[in-house]
């Protein structure tokens, strides 16, 4: 008999409530600063280590400065207490400071409900799917710990942990697997938001997309980034996948280690010399916000849409920064010829390179140009370079920070689109052929039901324009030189077979078989949003899935899917428990069935009595009642051997049914 | 504490204001026949405060995943909101089909605790983390196939006479703490409560007995014990030398009362009010129990003659526990 409230907690509840508060933050350590990871890990470790000792809280006076501290320490590190990367390093702080003052139940319960909010946030710094189906298994020991917090009888034996940790894990994986089902039919149906509800989701770094200047290792953040940066509904037939160069800033001064776009002043701002010599394409785009000024638009835009205005180079800017959902209508043109003649200004800026940079690049270039002379077997050297010796990955190494290119060229060869561009625009330019560097998106998704293409930030890229004199601006993407998979498959499915121990031939198989998992993962799961939500119930009928549609779906499942397991609670309790009994329900069952029915309120010497009545002549049965009342009513519990002797006496009964005795 | 502790005091009493005036409201279930069998037409289920507490979290996390529209965070919420809301099933299947068969309750004097004897009957599941709440005192207990499934508690006892336990709270929260499952027992059950016992009474009344002193035989004045001084003991019976060496009084109790017969009267306890002298003869019967001295007993309704030994004392103080409550 005990109060309520405070329950102190047991070692086996303390150990488990512990164990989640571990696994909750584990995950984030990775991404945490040491400065934060070392002490929280130190505390976990420690309450651990004291809590095996003694019962005790921690006293205020280093409770109060510690749950001060960090908050004060994130912004200073920071410099901002909200966001993804300070808020999870809060969060998990101040997790493992509750965990130091868990003493009783509702403490450990606070902790355990707040360690799922910290696992799940873990998952919005990485969302593989082995790192999923890991977290997914730490839930398993949180329920475990809420398990092991329910009371136990005061005389039930004391478990140990690993016994206990054990034992709940078990009951809780039960009831993860039973709830899948549940818990996908929620997970389709639940009704996704076409927009994030309060601003800045992520980041500001994260989404920006592209900028107006590229150093190495500018875009990597980008090429992680799932989110769509716009969508593309053509009027008309799309081009080819290989062939969607989405233009965006136009870099064409180097520093020697940055391209820039410089500024261009208003009365430069016009229009560059375009022809155009085939086809147009028309579309519309729905630019997602990016705090920039650039418009995308396809290869060579030749309208200029509303509020922006078309640089010499080719980019459209916008005059204020997209900040909200934009939409606009294009044309384009695909087969053109940009700037017929240079003016000498103008070529003079794009051969403009950086003094005593990068001098072994600068030599390789000269020296092509001096064996080949012709600018097209200069270029086609130095696809030709990239092609052989250079692989295509997106963890590329740092490179030096002075001669980046050198680096690049000669030590690392390994990288993806920025570098390329960045090393083949400098060495056009070093070779002297007009070149800059041509910042975007490339590819897309095709959404086949809503017959529109989605491009993410992850499909950022960027290549080169060379000027080649009666051909104007040509577009050069040395990437697809070292990777054309790039081009036909998008970053990440390139960037997959790079590495090269990868490569090892049973390796690869493996790989292969699992990218597969992989890539239905993120197709199924990662990348499900409300457009694909709305094309969910194409197959049976409906179209458009929209908000009343999803939800009626959504409750008529889960109905149904509870009903079941209602079903499962209510359903008639199982057959007797006792032998016994059971053995004398067969023998009633029997009896009935030859045609002497007995109703639950007659007891055996009343059922005794009726059989004997009509059949006088059957000792056996009135043996086998007799072994019956002798067994359930003379001692306490009837010996096993007893109960089963009596089970085959009834077995062996052969009764002759009453009415065909007469 | 002191503002939840009036809350939950307000709110008891409004409940029971409410089953009073309002019974096919809130289900208040008459005094019923063992065995009583809960099923789900009376078992009641409602989020605990921890289960409240942990949907906000459930809808937090749903929010912050669907606002960064990170599919594997609404996954993860979505399969511990399924599990977690799944468990109202397992809550359930803990107290349905439970069934108590039968009570017993040994007397016991009023002002102490009744201890009562549940007993469950016993079937194949493993029923864990069963709670029964009586007032604010509750007791946990498993029924696990192959245990007896008898399970002691104790109930204030608080007046003399016949006492049923009243309406029993059995509830459980396993397995994860979120739902509240529980039911009433109310069983059509009493048990005899023997009057409170005096604590200061005066040794048993020897001398007013219509002592005809039985023979005792051969042991006469041998020293039965000593025990604590009473201030309505004769000075004679002070065993001083043992006094001396405890800071209390003693006094010795010989042998020779055995034999003896006294009477307990009613009657004869002027000056103390009537559950007062009830209260001391109850006190006197048990002392003339363990003292082995024969004691009749004269109520005012009845008497009894005088006798020795369990069954007479349950006689006697049954009938004690019995009486009419005092004329107001």
């Amino acid at each position: 008999m005990k109060k309520r409230g405070a329950i102190v907690l047991t070692q086996a509840q303390f150990a488990l409530t512990a164990a989640s508060v571990a696994v909750a933050v584990m995950p984030h350590l990775p991404h945490v600063p040491w400065l934060f990871s070392i002490p929280i890990t130190l505390m976990l470790l420690g309450r651990y280590l004291q809590r095996l000792r003694t019962r005790a809280r921690l006293p205020i006076w280093i409770k109060l400065p510690l749950i001060l501290a960090f908050p004060a320490l994130i912004v200073v590190h920071y410099g901002n207490i909200f966001g993804r990367e300070p808020g999870s390093v809060l969060a998990c702080a101040m997790l493992t400071l509750k965990l130091l003052e868990t003493e009783t139940r509702r403490d450990a319960h606070m902790a355990i409900a707040f360690s799922a909010f910290v696992l799940m946030s873990a998952l919005l710094f990485d969302s593989g799917l082995l790192f999923t189906l890991a977290l997914l298994a730490a839930l398993g020991l949180l329920l475990a710990a809420l398990r092991e917090l329910e009371p136990r009888p005061a005389d039930a034996k004391a478990q140990t942990v690993r016994a206990a940790a054990f034992e709940g894990l078990r009951a809780s994986g039960f009831a993860l697997f039973a709830a899948v089902p549940l818990a996908l039919c929620v997970f389709f149906f639940f009704p996704r938001l076409g927009s994030p509800m309060w601003g800045a989701p992520t980041d500001s770094s994260a989404h920006t997309g592209l900028s107006d200047r590229m150093a190495p290792g500018s875009v990597q953040e980008l090429l992680i980034d799932d989110s769509p940066a716009f969508r593309v509904a053509f009027h008309g037939p799309a081009p080819p996948r290989q062939n969607l160069y989405w233009r965006g800033p136009v870099l064409s001064y180097f520093d020697g280690t940055t391209w820039s776009r410089p500024e261009y002043r208003p009365s430069r701002a016009g229009a560059g010399d375009l022809r155009t010599s085939g086809g147009t394409i028309s579309y519309q785009i729905t630019l997602e916000p990016s705090d920039q000024r650039w418009l995308l638009a396809l290869d060579m835009p030749m309208t200029t849409p509303e509020n922006s205005v078309r640089g010499i180079d080719m980019t459209l800017v916008r005059q204020t920064p997209v900040d909200t959902l934009t939409q606009y209508e294009a044309t384009s043109a695909t087969r053109y010829t940009l700037d017929a003649d240079l003016e000498e200004r103008a070529r003079g800026r794009m051969l403009e390179l950086p003094k005593d940079v990068n001098p072994r690049a600068r030599e390789l270039a000269v020296g092509w140009r001096q064996r080949f002379g012709d600018d097209d077997r200069v270029i086609r050297a130095a696809l030709g370079l990239f092609h052989e010796k250079f692989f295509y990955t997106l963890n590329a190494p740092e490179l030096a920070p002075r001669d980046t290119v050198d680096d690049f060229l000669f030590e690392t060869q390994r990288g993806f689109c920025e570098h390329y561009a960045s090393a083949f625009t400098f060495l056009m330019r070093a070779a002297g052929i007009p070149a800059r560097v041509v910042t975007g998106y490339q590819g897309g998704y095709y959404n086949d039901v809503g017959d529109y293409w989605v491009v993410r930030q992850s499909d950022a890229h960027a290549w080169s324009e060379v000027w080649l004199s009666g051909r104007g601006w040509v577009r050069m993407d040395p990437t697809a030189a070292v990777s054309p998979q790039r081009v036909d498959l998008g970053a990440h499915a390139a960037a997959g077979a790079s590495a090269p121990w990868y490569q090892a031939d049973w390796l690869l198989g493996m790989r292969n078989q699992f990218d597969l998992v992989n890539r239905m993962w993120n197709n199924v799961i990662v990348q499900f949003n409300a457009l694909r939500q709305q094309s969910l119930l194409t197959p049976f009928g409906v179209d458009n899935a929209d908000f009343g549609k999803l939800m009626g779906v959504l409750v008529a499942c889960s109905t149904g899917l509870l009903a079941l397991f209602a079903w499962w609670v209510l359903r008639s309790p199982r057959r007797n428990a006792d032998a016994l009994d059971a053995a004398y329900e067969r023998l009633r069952t029997k009896l009935a069935k030859a045609g002497v029915a007995s109703a639950d309120s007659d007891g055996p010497l009343t059922l005794a009595a009726r059989v004997r009545q009509r059949q006088p002549s059957d000792t056996s049965l009135a043996q086998v009642f007799g072994d019956y009342v002798r067994l359930r009513y003379a001692r306490a519990v009837p010996a096993d051997h007893e109960i089963k002797h009596f089970a085959q006496a009834v077995a062996s009964l052969r009764l002759i049914t009453v009415s065909r005795a007469k | 504490m002191a503002v939840s502790d009036a809350i939950a005091t307000r709110w008891s009493r409004a409940l029971v204001f409410a089953e009073r005036r309002l019974p096919a409201l809130t289900r208040l279930r008459k005094k019923e026949a063992l065995p009583i069998r809960l099923d789900r037409r009376r078992i009641y289920v409602v989020p605990s405060r921890f289960g409240l507490l942990f949907s906000l979290i459930l809808i937090v996390m749903l929010l912050g995943a669907l606002n960064y529209n990170n599919n594997p965070a609404i996954l993860l919420t979505c399969l511990l909101g399924a599990a977690s809301y799944q468990s109202i099933f397992q809550s359930f299947r803990t107290i349905n089909g439970v069934q108590l068969v039968a009570i017993q309750a040994p007397p016991c004097h009023a002002g102490g605790a009744m201890p009562l004897f549940l007993h469950f009957h016993m079937d194949t599941k493993w029923r864990r983390s069963l709670r029964l709440r009586v007032g604010d005192d509750e007791t946990v207990f498993d029924l696990r196939p192959g245990d007896s499934g008898k399970i002691t508690i104790e109930i204030p006892a608080t007046r003399r006479g016949w006492q049923s336990p009243g309406r029993i709270k059995l509830y459980s929260e396993y397995p994860f703490g979120l739902f509240h499952v529980w039911s009433w027992l109310n069983p059509d059950f009493s048990a005899l409560v023997y009057p409170r016992l005096d604590e200061n009474a005066p040794a048993l009344p020897l001398d007013s007995t219509q002592a005809h002193a039985q023979p005792v035989r051969g042991r006469g004045d041998e020293l039965a014990m000593l025990r604590e001084y009473r201030p309505s003991d004769p000075v004679r019976s002070i065993a001083w030398k043992a006094s001396a060496r405890h800071d209390a009084l003693l006094v010795k109790e010989f042998e020779q009362f055995r034999g003896r017969e006294i009477l307990l009267s009613f009657a004869a306890l002027r000056g103390l009010d009537y559950e007062a002298r009830i209260a001391r003869l109850a006190r006197w019967v048990c002392m003339a129990e363990s003292a082995q001295v024969r004691y009749a007993l004269e109520l005012p309704q009845r008497r009894m003659e005088s006798g020795l030994g369990a069954e007479h004392r349950h006689a006697c103080l049954r009938e004690l526990a019995l009486m009419p409550g005092a004329v107001a």
